[in-house]
């Protein structure tokens, strides 16, 4: 049936009033004491979201950032019963590489934006025709315009399903994946699966490492300190990740009824981010393309939406998948693996590491800027990073 | 102090204090209530992803609707209620003195996430034990303060304020109010105080009761840590222990959160009713499970959804979910394992209640209290023993302290 896999052109189109009661709600913000300490060790900290909150209402133009998303091609389609949200930039040069690119939460497409420009026309932005790729950049579901899921079960591997039907839908016969954060879990998940066509994965996130700390190597300075990075994440940093996988619909409510809170909730990802954001707040000094309004694009996408309790739940769908599998071995990575450490992530992959995951790595490389959100921070560097990764698969 | 008739405190450093909640704030609650946006349902028939949208849509249609605070106020008010400064905060109590002369002054610290509103029953069987089932020798006079951070006890502005040193300020408290013998009784955080207090043991301390014991053998923790299967040299007891630890600690997201990010949920808790609503409702499985069917009509031991909405308002009107969250903040930087042995010499008292979500094994709970003097267990009652069961948590401590007179 063609109404089933019908392609439908998308506009972000956002009421008036939706942004009025916005508005409302953080000027009616009331607030808690401010925290004890002099850095983020109990949290997000009230100067920074204070000046969040006041350039949110003051300052920030959401129809800014809803024109830079309608000003590329947006489509939903729906795979396996969900309405899928993408984003498709064909590069003018016809035998481009078609890649599928995975946001992460606390992200979404904004995070991405920025590299559309260089990935697919890269002969205006410092490359060469030859690294030109058509670009697919699809909404997680529940995240930003694709559905919100109805049932459990959307787990980064079911989601790697819908991604290579997607691209076989969009006609694409060989096709590359790249990700970062739960981006790696799907195209890890997608390399796995090896659906006919993938070529290869690059990755900017180790994620099997978060899971498996203590069987990687740690005998070089270099992996030791990965390890540390990784403990210090376990101990301090990763209270999200056990709500979000254990009670995403509890702190759900908090999230959809106070723009503060979920923009709170999503500032406090990672170290090297949340400070890098802070800053551009508190110092006006954005590091790289975090910009003040593009992280509030991606806040305020998360709000107008309603996502905050559904992005949630992926840790959930993850968290049971991983519960049902435990004891089973993965599918192998058959498939060629590009790999990019950035250096304020939070924790440097080394070599060894990657090696030990995936048999075949065909790039491996360490860059000097950059963090957890790699893509959005330093699109030149990372759409470099994705091109030199791929090239062995041209 | 003419204004000190009941309590009786002599020292002019402690104040009396009523409630007086301004009418605006009434007004802004329901007016946020009201204007809350929800999200969609949960897509599973139970609470596994958390607290559910038709408890949620319960709790908040009762409290905009049917809900009065001013009742809570005023019986607040009907009890003598107290501030006094102890290491530079301002302390809330209630403190209630028996008619019988001779009653046992007993201190009884409240956890998270509850207040003094969850002993507010236990106060006229424990004063007045004979209009209660009990004898003119089972009488306490009793001292309920608000934790450092929770309800009407100041915020602190500084680090510091961990279980130990809020028992060094109950133990100032207590000699304030001129008690030389004492006993000090508590669960949840309450237990950690009393263990606090009673291993600094200050003049005049003769024990504690505890309903929530700490008593998790260091070595099975680590196993817990790890995610091992229970050890095959366990108890059947401690084996079921082993596992009701091992499921609180995956479903700690709450405790995590708070003892590492207390500010970055504060936002939420601060500004959100019905997100504070849900995130209070969110502790232990079955405290869980009897408070959604509490809003959904059914009874839930001695507890009201009145009683659930007078803790969760005195949360939202006293702006202290956060203050609150970063007790556990406090515990974490300790290194402190919540559920370690207590480690304590002094005499101590145990009650397991059933529905508890740990059960406290003898075995265990022996090695943990050194001088171990009574240990029961209750017939009925949870995580909430005071506000679920008074008159079994009152019979408890009568039995539990009756040596110590």
């Amino acid at each position: 049936m063609s109404s089933e896999t019908e392609i439908r052109p998308f506009r972000v189109d956002v009421p008036d009033e939706a942004i009025a009661d916005l508005r409302r709600r953080i000027a009616a913000m009331r607030w808690p004491t401010k925290e004890l300490v002099t850095d983020r060790s109990q949290g997000v900290q009230l100067a920074a979201i204070q000046e969040l909150a006041r350039y949110w209402t003051a300052d920030y133009d959401w129809r800014a950032g809803a024109a830079r998303l309608n000003a590329l091609p947006q489509y939903t389609t729906r795979i396996d019963g969900e309405d899928i949200h993408f984003i498709h930039v064909r590069s003018p040069h016809e035998n481009a590489l078609p890649l599928i690119i995975t946001h992460g939460w606390p992200g979404s497409v904004i995070e991405l934006l920025e590299v559309v420009g260089p990935l697919t026309d890269p002969a205006a932005h410092g490359g060469s025709a030859q690294d030109a790729f058509h670009l697919v950049i699809p909404s997680l579901p529940g995240y930003g315009f694709s559905a919100e899921p109805a049932e459990t079960g959307w787990e980064p591997g079911r989601i790697a399903r819908a991604w290579a039907e997607l691209m076989s839908r969009l006609g694409y016969a060989r096709y590359v994946a790249q990700g970062g954060d739960q981006g790696a879990a799907v195209t890890d998940a997608m390399g796995r699966q090896a659906a006919p066509g993938l070529a290869g994965i690059h990755l900017n996130f180790l994620r099997e490492a978060l899971a498996s700390a203590g069987s990687m190597p740690a005998d070089s300075e270099e992996e030791r300190a990965a390890l540390a990075a990784i403990n210090a994440f376990r101990t301090s940093g990763s209270g999200y990740f056990l709500e979000q996988a254990t009670r995403p619909q509890t702190v759900g409510y908090a999230l959809l009824d106070s723009p503060v809170a979920l923009a709170a909730w999503m500032l406090d990802h990672d170290t090297d981010s949340y400070y890098k954001i802070s800053r551009a707040f508190t110092g006006g000094q954005p590091s790289g393309n975090l910009t003040r309004d593009h992280v509030l694009d991606n806040i305020t996408l998360y709000w107008l939406t309603g996502t905050g309790a559904s992005a949630a739940r992926l840790y959930w769908d993850g968290g049971q998948a991983t519960a049902h599998t435990a004891g089973q071995a993965r599918p192998e990575m058959k498939l060629p693996v590009g790999f990019t450490a950035f250096p304020g992530e939070i924790f440097r992959a080394p070599r060894s590491w990657v090696e030990k995951v995936y048999p075949h790595v065909i790039y491996f490389n360490e860059v000097d800027r950059g963090g957890h959100f790699a893509a959005w921070e330093e699109p030149q560097l990372f759409s470099e990073e994705v091109r030199a990764g791929f090239r062995p698969l041209r | 102090m003419s204004t000190d008739t009941a309590g009786g405190n002599a020292d002019p450093a402690v104040r009396p204090f009523h409630v007086a909640t301004a009418e605006e704030t009434i007004v802004d609650l329901r007016r946020r209530i009201a204007a809350w946006r929800p999200p969609e349902r949960e897509p599973v028939d139970d609470q596994s992803q958390g607290v559910q949208l038709a408890t949620v849509q319960d709790l908040a249609n009762y409290w905009t609707k049917e809900y009065d605070w001013r009742r809570c106020e005023a019986k607040l008010n009907a009890l003598p209620q107290f501030i006094t400064s102890i290491d530079g905060l301002d302390v809330h109590f209630i403190h209630v003195r028996s008619p019988q002369p001779d009653a046992l002054p007993l201190i009884v610290s409240h956890g998270w996430p509850g207040s003094v509103i969850e002993q507010l029953k236990i106060i006229e069987p424990l004063t007045n034990p004979t209009e209660h089932g009990g004898t003119a020798s089972d009488a306490f006079d009793v001292v309920i303060p608000s934790l450092p951070g929770y309800g009407f006890s100041g915020k602190p502005a500084a680090t510091g304020w961990d279980p130990d040193r809020i028992a060094r300020a109950w133990a100032v408290l207590m000699e304030r109010l001129g008690y030389t013998r004492y006993v000090a009784q508590g669960g949840d955080w309450g237990t950690a105080i009393c263990a606090a207090m009673a291993r600094q043991a200050p003049a005049g301390l003769l024990g504690i009761h505890v309903n929530f014991a700490q008593m998790v053998p260091l070595g099975v923790l680590g196993h817990i840590r790890n995610g091992d299967p229970a050890p095959a040299d366990l108890s059947d007891a401690e084996k079921r222990a082993y596992g009701q630890v091992a499921f609180a600690t995956y479903r700690r997201g709450y405790g995590v959160i708070q003892g590492t990010r207390p500010q970055t949920i504060g936002y939420s808790l601060a500004d959100t009713p019905v997100g504070l609503a849900a995130w209070l409702l969110d502790h232990d499985a079955t405290t869980y499970g009897h408070l959604a069917r509490l809003f959904a009509g059914q009874p839930y031991g001695a507890i009201t959804r009145d009683d659930w909405l007078d803790n969760t308002s005195l949360y939202w009107f006293t702006n202290t979910p956060t203050s609150a969250a970063r007790l556990y903040w406090q515990q974490g930087i300790t290194g402190r394992n919540f559920n370690a042995p207590a480690d304590v010499s002094l005499p101590a008292a145990v009650t397991v209640f059933p529905e508890e979500y740990v059960q406290a094994p003898r075995s265990w709970t022996e090695q943990a209290y050194h001088n171990l003097i009574y240990f029961h267990k209750a017939e009925q009652g949870g995580h909430f023993a005071a506000w679920e069961q008074p008159q079994l948590l009152s019979e408890e401590l009568r039995a539990a302290f009756r040596t110590l007179r």
